[in-house]
C-alpha cells in the first residue's frame, strides 16, 4: 500500500504539467465514473445514493404521517401507487408498520450511515490529511458496490406482495422470526437481513479503509494533534463501526438460523397460528442485547461525523479557532468509549435484571457530560467571533440547537425510573428524531453546502440555501417538539391509530399539525435538491478557497484530478484552526503555511520543527 | 383530466420559480453581491436567529399551556407519584438548561455577526472554564442518578408478601388475565397445553388450577400491592398501564414481573376527572403486528370489599370447561365443582375492541 503510494507520488513528480488530462486518457469512462477507485467519485456516488434514499425515506414517513394526522381521510387516491395496501380507502395496518420500519431502516442505515459517513469520510479523509487517495482504492470501490447491492435488495423488498420487513427497524424476534406473526416477516424479512448483511460488509470495508488511511497516509507534519476535527470524528466513527457492526452481523446471522434452519437462539415456548412450536430455551432478550450493542453505538456512528463537520464549519465561519480543540477530541473519545457500555438503556423494561438497569442508568448519564462539553464548546466558539452565515453555517448552528434540545431529553430517558412511563412512547420518538435524526441530517446538509465547491467546482446558491434552512429548521421543531407532549400524555409508538383508547383519544389536532408540518418540511427539501443538481451544472464557478478555510483540501485545484494535488503533497506546519490570529494581516492561516512565513502572529512556542 | 391539469399547473409553477430564481441570480451578479465578502443576507440571518428564538420560546410556552390539559391525570399508584415528581423536577432543570444554552446559541450569532472592520477574538481554550462546564453537568447528573437509582431499586424490589398475584398474558392481539382463585396460587402452565379452549396452557393435572378464573376485565384492589406475572405466548408484547405508570415487556419464554400499589379506585377517578365513563386501560407498547394498536383491556380498581365480592362472583375455568378438564385430567375429576349451569364451550376472547384478531397468520 505504501509502495503504491510512493509510486503515485513519483508518477506525479514526473508528469507534473500534463497530469490532469493524462489521467483522463488512461481510464475508460466506466472505470472513471462507475467502477471508480477515486475517493472523490465514490464519495459522490454515496452522496447521490444517500439523497435518493432520503427522498424515499421521507416519502414513507409522509405516508404514515398522513395516516396519523388524518385517520379518517379517504386514501383511495394513493391506490394507483400503493395498490392492494389500500383497502376501502384505508391504509393496511401492516403496511403502516412496514412504512414505519422502512423509514427507520432507510434513514438510520442508508441515509445517515452510508450517505453521511460514506460521503464525507471518503471525500474528506484523503483531502484533509494530504493523501493521494484511500489506502486501498479497490476495497473502497467494493465498499460502495456492496452498499449498492444492499440498496438494490432493500429496494426490491418494498415491492414484493407480502410487503417489506414490518417489525420495526429493531426487528425484534419472535415477531421478525415468524412469518406467521406478520406477513412482512416472510420474504420481506429475508431480504432485509440479506440487505443488512451486505450493508455491514460495505460498512466494514469502508471503515477499515478510513482507519488505515488516517493512520498511515497523513502528509508530512500532519500529526494527530493537527488533524481537523472532521478527521478525528471520522476516525473514531470508523473504529466504532468496526467494533460494533460485526455484532449486528452475528445477530442477523443467528436470526437467519432461527428463521430458516430450525435453531432456537431467540425463540422459546411459542404458540402461534394454532400450533405450539418446538423451539425451547432461546432468549428473545439475547437478540436485543446483540442488536443494541450495535444499535447504540450506531447513534454515534451517525452523529459523530455530523459533529465533526459542524466543528469545522463553525470554526471557519466564526473566523475563530474551535474552542477547546483538545477537549473536543477528548469528548469524542469519551463518547465513543461510553457508547459501547450504555446499550441496555434501550432495554430497561424488557425484564432484564434490574441491577443491570441501575448500572446502565449510571453509565448513560455519564455520557451526558462529554456531550455537554461539546455543546458548550460550540457556543464558546461563536462568542466574540466574526460570524459569516453561509448556508453551511446556518445548518451547523441548527445542528447544535438540535443536539442540545434532543440531548437534554435523553437525560430523562436514561433515568430508568422515569423511563418506565416514557419507554416506547412518542417522547422517545421526539428525542431521537431531534438528537440523532435531525441533528445528523443537518450535519449532512451543512457538509454538502460547505464542500460542494470542492466536490463540483461550483457554488450552490446561497439564498436558496437560506430559505431551505429556515423552512427546515423551523419545520423540524414544529414536527418534533409537540411529540414530547404527546409522549408525556402516554401515546405509544408504532400505533396505527389511537382512537380505540379513551386515554389516547386526544391530540388529534396536534397530530394533524405535525403531519402538515412534516409534509411541508419534506417538500422544502426539493429546494435543496433543485439547488444541488442545478448548481452542479450551472452554479457559479468556485474560487480556490471560497470560505477562506485553513484545511488542506482548499490547497488542491478547483477541480482536483486523480491524486488530488498536481504537484507534491503540501506539508503541514500548524493546526487547522489558526483563524483571526493577532498580528496576521488575514483572518486565516492555512495549515500548509510555515511559521517562518508568519513571524508576527507566532506564539513563542510556535517554531517550525527542524527537518 | 383533472390530474393532467394539476400536473400542468405544477410544471408551470416550477417553471415560474426557476425563472424568478434565475432573475435574482442575474440581478445579484449585476449588483456585484458576489464581490463582497458578505451580503445583506448576513444581517437578515443574524436577526432571524433572535426572532426565531423569541417567537419559539413564546410558542413553547403557549403550546405547553394548550397541551398540558391533555396530559395523563395524576398517577394512580404509589411509585407513580414519585416517578412523576422525578420527571418534572428533571424536566425543570432541563428546560432551564435548554433556555440558557439556546439563548446564547441564538443571540451570539446576532451580536457577533460579521463586521468588516472587526477581527474575531483568538481564544482557543480556557481550562478553568472547561473544568467548570464539565464538573457542573457531572454534579447535576450525579444528583439525578442518585434519585433515579433510589426509585428504580424500590420499584424493582421483590413484591411484598401477601401481594395480589395476577397473571397477564399477551397474544396477537389481545390480553388475557388469570386470577389464582381462593387458594391464592396460580396453577402451572405449559405452552404445549395451549389450545382453543385453554388459552393459557393451564396444567389441569395441577390441583392449583382448579380455582383459577379468567375474567373479561382486570380488577385490582385499591391500597394493596398487586403483583403482575407477565408473559406472552407468541411474540413480544408490553404491558402498559399509563395511569399507574406501569410498563413491562411480555416475553415468550421468559416470564417477567411488575408490582405496584394502586391508590385510586375507578369511581374515585370518575369523580376526579369529571368523566363518568372513565376507565383505566391497558395497552401494548411493543410492536407485535397488525393489531398492535388495538390491544385494549379494561382495568377496574375496586375497594377491597368490592374486589373480594367480584372475585367470589367469578366462575372458575374448570367449572366453565368441565368436560375439557375431565378429559385432560381424569384423575382429578373429584376437584371439579358440581355442575351448576351449562358450561360454555369456549371462554370468549376478552377484547371488546374491533381487532382483526388472529386473521393475519394465514394471510
Amino acid at each position: 500500500m505504501s509502495a503504491s503510494d510512493i509510486h503515485i507520488q513519483d508518477h506525479h513528480a514526473h508528469s507534473h504539467d500534463h497530469d490532469h488530462e493524462h489521467e483522463h486518457h488512461e481510464l475508460p469512462w466506466i472505470r472513471q465514473y462507475i467502477f471508480s477507485e477515486d475517493h472523490k467519485i465514490i464519495a459522490k456516488q454515496y452522496l447521490i445514493s444517500g439523497i435518493l434514499w432520503a427522498i424515499m425515506g421521507g416519502l414513507f414517513s409522509l405516508i404514515f404521517r398522513i395516516q396519523l394526522g388524518f385517520p379518517n381521510a379517504d386514501l383511495s387516491w394513493m391506490k394507483p401507487v400503493l395498490g392492494e395496501w389500500i383497502q376501502n380507502g384505508k391504509l393496511d395496518p401492516e403496511f403502516y408498520l412496514a412504512m414505519v420500519t422502512m423509514h427507520g431502516t432507510i434513514m438510520v442505515f442508508f441515509v445517515l450511515t452510508a450517505g453521511l459517513s460514506g460521503t464525507f469520510s471518503n471525500f474528506l479523509i484523503p483531502l484533509q490529511i494530504g493523501a493521494r487517495d484511500m489506502a486501498s482504492g479497490f476495497l473502497n470501490m467494493l465498499s460502495f458496490w456492496f452498499f449498492f447491492l444492499s440498496s438494490v435488495v432493500m429496494f426490491t423488498s418494498i415491492f414484493i406482495s407480502t410487503g417489506p420487513a414490518s417489525g420495526g427497524w429493531v426487528i425484534y424476534p419472535p415477531l421478525s422470526a415468524l412469518p406467521q406473526a406478520m406477513s412482512g416477516s416472510g420474504l420481506g424479512m429475508t431480504l432485509w437481513l440479506t440487505s443488512m448483511a451486505l450493508f455491514i460488509v460495505s460498512s466494514l470495508l469502508g471503515s477499515l479503509n478510513y482507519i488505515t488511511t488516517i493512520i498511515n497516509l497523513r502528509t508530512k507534519g500532519m500529526t494527530f494533534d493537527r488533524l481537523p476535527l472532521t478527521i478525528w470524528a471520522f476516525f473514531i466513527t470508523a473504529i466504532i463501526g468496526v467494533l460494533s457492526f460485526p455484532v449486528l452481523f452475528s445477530a442477523a446471522l443467528l436470526l437467519v438460523f432461527d428463521r430458516s434452519f430450525g435453531t432456537s437462539f431467540f425463540l422459546s415456548e411459542i404458540y402461534i397460528g394454532g400450533e405450539a412450536l418446538s423451539n425451547q430455551g432461546g432468549s428473545a432478550i439475547l437478540f436485543q442485547h446483540l442488536f443494541w450493542f450495535l444499535g447504540h453505538p450506531e447513534v454515534y456512528i451517525v452523529l459523530l461525523p455530523a459533529l465533526g463537520i459542524t466543528s469545522e464549519i463553525v470554526a471557519t465561519n466564526s473566523r475563530k479557532p474551535i474552542f477547546g480543540y483538545k477537549a473536543m477530541i477528548g469528548s469524542i473519545l469519551a463518547i465513543a468509549f461510553l457508547s459501547f457500555i450504555v446499550w441496555a438503556h434501550h432495554m430497561f423494561i424488557t425484564g432484564m435484571n434490574p441491577f443491570l438497569g441501575s448500572i446502565f442508568m449510571f453509565l448513560t448519564l455519564i455520557i451526558a457530560v462529554p456531550s455537554a462539553v461539546k455543546a458548550f464548546n460550540y457556543i464558546a466558539t461563536l462568542w466574540k467571533g466574526n460570524i459569516i452565515f453561509t448556508p453551511a453555517m446556518l445548518f451547523s448552528i441548527g445542528l447544535v440547537s438540535f443536539f442540545i434540545s434532543g440531548g437534554l431529553t435523553g437525560i430523562i430517558l436514561g433515568n430508568s425510573a422515569i423511563d418506565i412511563q416514557l419507554h416506547d412512547t412518542y417522547f422517545v420518538v421526539a428525542h431521537f428524531h431531534i438528537v440523532m435524526g435531525s441533528a445528523s441530517f443537518f450535519g449532512m446538509l451543512a457538509g454538502v453546502y460547505h464542500w460542494f465547491p470542492k466536490m463540483f467546482g461550483r457554488m450552490m446558491d446561497e439564498r436558496l440555501g437560506y430559505i431551505h434552512f429556515w423552512l427546515t429548521f423551523i419545520g423540524v421543531y414544529i414536527v418534533f417538539f409537540p411529540m414530547h407532549y404527546i409522549g408525556i400524555a402516554g401515546f405509544p409508538r408504532r400505533y396505527y391509530s389511537w382512537t380505540g383508547f379513551d386515554a389516547f383519544n386526544t391530540f388529534a389536532d396536534l397530530n394533524q399539525l405535525i403531519s402538515i408540518a412534516a409534509i411541508l418540511v419534506f417538500f422544502a427539501q426539493f429546494i435543496f435538491i433543485f439547488n444541488f443538481f442545478y448548481s452542479i451544472f450551472k452554479g457559479r464557478v468556485s474560487s480556490l478557497n471560497p470560505w477562506r478555510s485553513n484545511t488542506l483540501e482548499w490547497t488542491t485545484p478547483i477541480n482536483p484530478g486523480h491524486g488530488n494535488w498536481p504537484g507534491d503533497i503540501p506539508h503541514v506546519y500548524r493546526w487547522p484552526y489558526d483563524y483571526s490570529k493577532k498580528g496576521h494581516n488575514e483572518d486565516f492561516i492555512p495549515q500548509d503555511v510555515p511559521f517562518s512565513q508568519t513571524p508576527h502572529s507566532n506564539f513563542p512556542h510556535e517554531k517550525d520543527s527542524q527537518e | 383530466m383533472t390530474t393532467i391539469y394539476i400536473l400542468a399547473a405544477i410544471v408551470l409553477i416550477i417553471a415560474i420559480l426557476v425563472v424568478i430564481f434565475r432573475l435574482q441570480v442575474l440581478s445579484a451578479v449585476l449588483k456585484g453581491r458576489y464581490e463582497k465578502r458578505v451580503g445583506i443576507g448576513n444581517d437578515i440571518n443574524a436577526l432571524l436567529f433572535v426572532i426565531v428564538f423569541v417567537v419559539g420560546v413564546g410558542a413553547f410556552w403557549y403550546s405547553y399551556q394548550q397541551a398540558s390539559e391533555f396530559f395523563l391525570p395524576a398517577p394512580s399508584s404509589e411509585h407513580g407519584v414519585k416517578t412523576d415528581q422525578l420527571f418534572w423536577v428533571t424536566m425543570a432543570i432541563l428546560v432551564a438548561a435548554f433556555l440558557v444554552t439556546n439563548a446564547l446559541l441564538y443571540v451570539f450569532p446576532y451580536i457577533y455577526k460579521y463586521k468588516e472592520d472587526r477581527k474575531a477574538y483568538f481564544y482557543p481554550d480556557n481550562h478553568k472554564l472547561e473544568m467548570i462546564w464539565t464538573i457542573i453537568p457531572a454534579l447535576v447528573m450525579a444528583g439525578l442518578v442518585v434519585f433515579g437509582y433510589k426509585e428504580w431499586t424500590a420499584i424493582t424490589s421483590p413484591a411484598p408478601k401477601g401481594a395480589e398475584v395476577i397473571e397477564i398474558m399477551g397474544k396477537q392481539f389481545a390480553w388475557q388475565v388469570r386470577y389464582p382463585g381462593k387458594d391464592g396460587v396460580l396453577g402451572n402452565y405449559n405452552y404445549r397445553n395451549i389450545d382453543a379452549v385453554n388459552e393459557f396452557g393451564m396444567d389441569m393435572n395441577d390441583s392449583a388450577s382448579y380455582d383459577d378464573f379468567i375474567p373479561r376485565e382486570m380488577h385490582f384492589p385499591v391500597g394493596k400491592p398487586v403483583l403482575l406475572n407477565i408473559r406472552a405466548r407468541d411474540v413480544i408484547h408490553s404491558v402498559f398501564l399509563p395511569h399507574f405508570r406501569v410498563k413491562m415487556d411480555a416475553v415468550p419464554g421468559m416470564p417477567t414481573h411488575f408490582w405496584f400499589v394502586p391508590t385510586k379506585t375507578t369511581s374515585q377517578m370518575r369523580e376526579e376527572t369529571g368523566n363518568a365513563k372513565f376507565n383505566y386501560e391497558l395497552a401494548c407498547t411493543e410492536v407485535c403486528g397488525r393489531g398492535h394498536y388495538a390491544m385494549r383491556f379494561v382495568v377496574v380498581v375496586d375497594e377491597p370489599a368490592e374486589y373480594e365480592k367480584w372475585k367470589a362472583s367469578q366462575d372458575t375455568f374448570a367449572s366453565l370447561n368441565r368436560d375439557y378438564a375431565a378429559e385432560k385430567a381424569p384423575k382429578l375429576v373429584s376437584l371439579l365443582p358440581a355442575k351448576k349451569v351449562e358450561a360454555t364451550e369456549v371462554s370468549a376472547p376478552s377484547d371488546s375492541t374491533a381487532v382483526p384478531a388472529d386473521t393475519t397468520a394465514t394471510k
